[in-house]
């Protein structure tokens, strides 16, 4: 069987690797065994679609699910979902989760000695519009710490999920914020070897998208993988 | 980056970070343990375990399963006691494929957790399809591993099927690239 990528494989190497030792939990958890390459099929070529219909204009507020205001540093981020060729993706769902401003998720193994918000419960979804653009208003997640080594804390961050048009465009990934001091310290974050894809991961405040007397505005692109034709173009051709 | 400055040069896909341990307040819903609407059946239930390099249940796993022959959706996490899993959809249906070929029906899986810092892609086979032997993916495996892609049943009817995924170490199930 020809062994078709419609996708090119090439886009994922700035991914993190499965085992990456200085995070303790992958020594448990990554594959020994080599990945089988395999072909693009129609498997992964299709993929779940989330219309507009399931997702409500108020789940993009993180702030305006509680009765009254969560404490914190209100924010906007927003910004545009791309491929890696700067085609917009319309449509897609994308869902996010994070701690509330003291670095507490509001999660029943979340034990970290630190208030939880009654008005904050930290999950949010919208869809891209047709020109790929997102937008949530939410709080500035705290640091937190973590039992991965001695004084292990994780740089502010909020967990991100995307679909894309197909499978393999699937990604979960996270946003942190400009300057962290606690960069150089993370294994997470630093499992992308790379210095510019680290980049990807990282917010730009913008001044534009900044409320005057209401929330700061961060801008967050993020770019999926992408074909170099269309699937259905590559698979005739093939 | 704008949609009028297409380019022939891609820039740097943005990279994965692990789904994490708190994955449950974003993205589960009990409506995704059920993939098939109600009225069509029968259905069937894949139940299984993930374990880690130790043989041990890995309790905060999230599995996604996709079925192109229905385009149905399925999503959830492991039991926070004992890293379990079960779900229900139809037994899918051999897929014919742009080029003719009909390829075993199967289900396309992520697997994502704590300590994993992208997902693992994995399909379930079924056993008992008379199209497993001809299936040219299941040909790219080597045979001492195939095994650990085929839900096997475990009950006389083929309504119940087992399905463990080892994430590591004997037994390994098989991930692939694509």
């Amino acid at each position: 069987m020809k062994l078709t990528h419609p996708y090119p494989r090439e886009s994922l190497q700035f991914d993190p690797p499965y085992l990456h030792p200085a995070y303790v939990s992958t020594q448990t958890r990554a594959p020994r065994q080599p990945l089988i390459v395999i072909p693009q099929t129609l498997s992964e070529l299709t993929g779940p679609a989330f219309g507009h219909a399931e997702v409500k204009p108020s789940d993009a507020d993180l702030t305006a699910q509680g009765e009254g205001a969560p404490l914190g540093e209100r924010i906007i981020v927003h910004g545009r979902v791309l491929d890696e060729r700067g085609r917009p993706v319309p449509d897609s769902l994308i869902e996010i989760w994070q701690a509330n401003a003291a670095g507490r998720y509001h999660h029943v193994n979340d034990r970290h000695d630190a208030p939880l918000d009654p008005n904050f419960f930290g999950a949010g979804r919208c869809v891209t519009d047709s020109d790929g653009r997102y937008r949530f208003v939410t709080i500035r997640p705290g640091a937190y710490p973590w039992g991965n080594h001695p004084n292990a804390w994780r740089p502010a961050h909020i967990h991100l999920s995307l679909f894309g048009p197909c499978f393999l465009t699937r990604l979960v990934t996270q946003m942190y914020f400009p300057g962290d001091p606690l960069f150089p310290f993370d294994p997470i974050f630093n499992a992308v070897s790379d210095a510019r894809a680290r980049e990807r991961l990282v917010a730009k405040f913008d001044l534009q998208a900044t409320r005057p007397d209401w929330a700061l505005g961060f801008q967050f692109d993020i770019v999926l993988r992408g074909s170099h034709a269309t699937p259905l173009e590559a698979e005739h051709a093939s | 980056m704008s949609s009028s400055n297409q380019s022939d040069t891609p820039v740097i896909v943005t990279p994965s970070q692990t789904v994490g341990p708190y994955f449950k307040i974003g993205l589960i819903d009990e409506r995704w343990t059920r993939m098939i609407p109600p009225g069509e059946g029968p259905l069937i239930t894949v139940a299984g375990t993930v374990l880690d390099a130790d043989g041990k249940p890995v309790p905060d796993a999230m599995l996604e399963i996709w079925q192109p022959d229905r385009r149905a959706f399925g999503r959830f996490g492991t039991d926070p006691a004992d890293g379990s899993f079960t779900f229900q959809t139809l037994l899918p249906a051999g897929l014919r494929q742009p080029d003719g070929a009909t390829h075993a029906g199967h289900l396309n899986v992520s697997v994502f957790a704590r300590g994993l810092l992208k997902r693992l892609h994995t399909r379930i086979y079924f056993e008992g399809d008379p199209l497993n032997v001809a299936d040219p993916i299941l040909a790219l495996v080597p045979e001492a591993r195939r095994a650990t892609l085929i839900a096997r049943p475990t009950d006389a009817s083929r309504h119940l099927f087992g399905f463990d995924v080892r994430l590591s170490g004997p037994g390994e199930t098989v991930f692939f690239d694509c």
